[in-house]
């Protein structure tokens, strides 16, 4: 019992030293991780306010409305702008109905077995094959072996298949958070799979569908690599067709075959270039890149922000 | 009365039918995912075969000169690979340390506050698109670290990496993150309890048994950092050279497959089937580090 009390004063001074190093050691980290955080989030800050003032001169409407050209004044992103929009929507058109319906299956539908098993591997593999490669397969097999060519419908698909685990992954949380009491109520009303699938779970998870069909958007926005790939076209100084016309048949499919260029391919066109004053126009791209991400992201978020807020299962 | 109920059994047939239809229709989709990474492979297999007809594979793997494009044509891998590994050590070496000591402090340290503000935001820095970074690379940081290293290149390595590990910090930050904060509270409890500093909890528990998340964020990272095109391609200039100094201007695969596709090489000649040698090594180096990871995370998940 009186080995409790005989501790020698000089080894309370020890332990007292001891628990105040450790003490230290704990703010010491504190401070050490947010001096980290501090560098991380400021040189990106910094970096993009640097951005914004080297390209402001150069965000005016007519760097929207001209061709690239020659003379670094002059050019503007008509072209890329243009040529993104109509990427984007092919890639849309392709991904959405793809990636929803491959996540139907995967959280209705299928079964536990070998080929379900092989089938979530693989989406967890491709989400994590660098972009470049999915280049590579979109020039043997879509310019090449289906003969698309350097179009852009050959870049929408490429970026569909990029963004289709994000679509797949997503869209399955959505499903998922539909809670079974749903399904169920469905089933014993007599609804078919398919009914319950249209008429419930799509509608009530709509809004976590549209949520990641943004971000993967906003992901297959800012590509470059594997539209590089494809061989797109740096210097295009005209529109594609448009799409609609005034006279029959309205609606025309040219620009599908069309050359095309997009704006992070713009953007690396300008930063490649030795003359600085291109930088200029290379930071007005990029700020003009940022901000079409940043507001696809907020708007996600928001999404995400209202979804929880309203929907009480 | 037989006539309803006939009419009842061919509505149900129909049904039936239909139910078949979307279900085979969704099966097809849902196997896309498996033909897309079949047609990746076949594709780089393919054109790889039509390569090493012209060079051979001891070639390829040893040979330290790169040079497919000139008249006396090299076409020997290892100054790409040694460029790719540079520059991915560079990047790591920034976005591992930065990137744990971030996930500990949002995890453990951080007021609610801080973490609810600093997480979307590190979230968002993934979705900026890589060519910026380049920008920044080429333009904003090798300028400044020209002050303090008054030799370094135009182009190096030493710029990209620091930019590509500052940018994926956040898929380490947020995935490690997200692996400590499923640690259960009682684990920090019982360490507190026994008189433990937030710190030595940290780093002797929660580490510890968040460490298969923790992997995982780093295999995530690795397989970015190799495979992040941009940057490189912009900022590292693009002559392939065999050497491991990050000081140096040098090339690595991805970049080497932007230089080929922004020129006009013709199809089926052997540059063009270069590409997709060079592809295919990059795919097998990432599809090695994914089998890794989840090796590791298999091997130590703790389940609680």
């Amino acid at each position: 019992m009186s080995s409790y009390t005989q501790i020698s004063p000089q080894r309370i001074e020890e332990m007292r030293a001891l628990i105040g190093q450790r003490k230290l050691r704990d703010h010491m980290f504190a401070i050490v991780g947010l001096v980290c955080m501090l560098i991380a989030v400021l040189t990106m800050i910094a970096s993009f306010a640097s951005l914004l003032f080297d390209g402001w001169s150069r965000l005016t409407p007519e760097f929207f409305t001209s061709f690239p050209s020659r003379r670094a004044a002059d050019a503007g992103i008509l072209s890329s702008w243009v040529g993104t929009t109509l990427v984007m929507l092919v890639t849309m058109l392709a991904a959405v109905p793809l990636g929803i319906g491959a996540a139907i299956y995967l959280e209705e539908y299928a079964k536990q077995g070998i080929v379900t098993d092989i089938i979530e591997v693989n989406v967890t593999n491709l989400a994590g094959v660098p972009s470049i490669i999915y280049g590579l397969l979109a020039l043997g097999l879509f310019v090449y072996i289906l003969g698309l060519g350097e179009s852009v419908l050959a870049a929408g698909l490429t970026l569909a298949l990029l963004i289709l685990p994000v679509v797949i992954v997503s869209t399955r949380e959505a499903l998922r958070a539909v809670p079974s009491t749903i399904r169920e109520a469905a089933y014993a009303l007599g609804a078919t799979r398919w009914q319950m699938v249209s008429d419930h779970l799509l509608p009530y998870s709509r809004g976590g569908i549209l949520t990641g069909v943004i971000i993967g958007m906003s992901r297959a926005i800012g590509e470059t690599a594997p539209i590089i790939t494809i061989g797109a076209l740096t210097f295009i100084a005209f529109l594609p067709p448009s799409p609609v016309s005034a006279e029959p048949p309205f609606i025309n499919f040219d620009w599908l075959f069309a050359p095309f260029t997009v704006l992070p391919i713009q953007m690396f066109n300008w930063v490649s270039r030795p003359d600085p004053a291109f930088a200029v126009n290379a930071a007005a791209a990029g700020v003009v890149l940022i901000v079409m991400t940043l507001l696809m992201n907020g708007f996600a978020i928001y999404l995400r922000y209202q979804i929880r807020k309203t929907i009480k299962w | 009365m037989a006539n309803a109920f006939e009419g009842r059994l061919a509505h149900k047939f129909t049904r039936n039918i239909k139910e078949r239809v979307i279900e085979s229709i969704l099966f097809l989709m849902a196997f896309s995912a498996v033909a897309i990474t079949v047609a990746i492979l076949a594709i780089l297999v393919v054109e790889s075969l039509g390569f090493f007809e012209h060079v051979s594979i001891f070639e390829f793997l040893t040979g330290t000169v790169w040079s497919p494009l000139f008249a006396d044509a090299h076409y020997g891998i290892l100054p790409l690979l040694a460029g790719t590994l540079t520059v991915a050590a560079v990047a790591l070496a920034v976005a591992i340390p930065m990137g744990t000591i971030i996930a500990i402090y949002l995890s453990e340290f951080a007021p609610h506050k801080v973490r609810e503000t600093v997480k979307p935001f590190l979230e968002l820095l993934e979705s900026v698109p890589t060519v910026v970074f380049g920008y920044f690379a080429l333009l904003y940081f090798t300028p400044f670290l020209q002050i303090f290293m008054p030799g370094l290149p135009g182009f190096n390595m030493l710029a990209p990496g620091i930019v590509i590990g500052v940018f994926i910090i956040p898929y380490i930050s947020s995935v490690a993150e997200d692996a400590m904060r499923a640690v259960p509270m009682a684990m920090r409890e019982g360490s507190y309890a026994m008189g433990a500093t937030r710190f030595q909890t940290a780093i002797r528990v929660v580490t510890p048994a968040a460490i298969s998340g923790i992997v995982a964020a780093y295999v995530l990272a690795v397989s970015r950092a190799i495979g992040e095109t941009m940057v490189v391609a912009i900022a590292a200039g693009l002559q392939p050279k065999f050497t491991f100094n990050p000081m140096e201007p040098a090339a690595t695969i991805t970049a080497y497959i932007v230089q080929v596709s922004l020129g006009d090489v013709e199809h089926g000649s052997v540059a063009y089937q270069s590409i997709f040698a060079a592809g295919l090594v990059l795919v097998v180096m990432t599809l090695a580090l994914n089998v890794f990871g989840h090796v590791m995370r298999k091997r130590y998940r703790e389940i609680y």
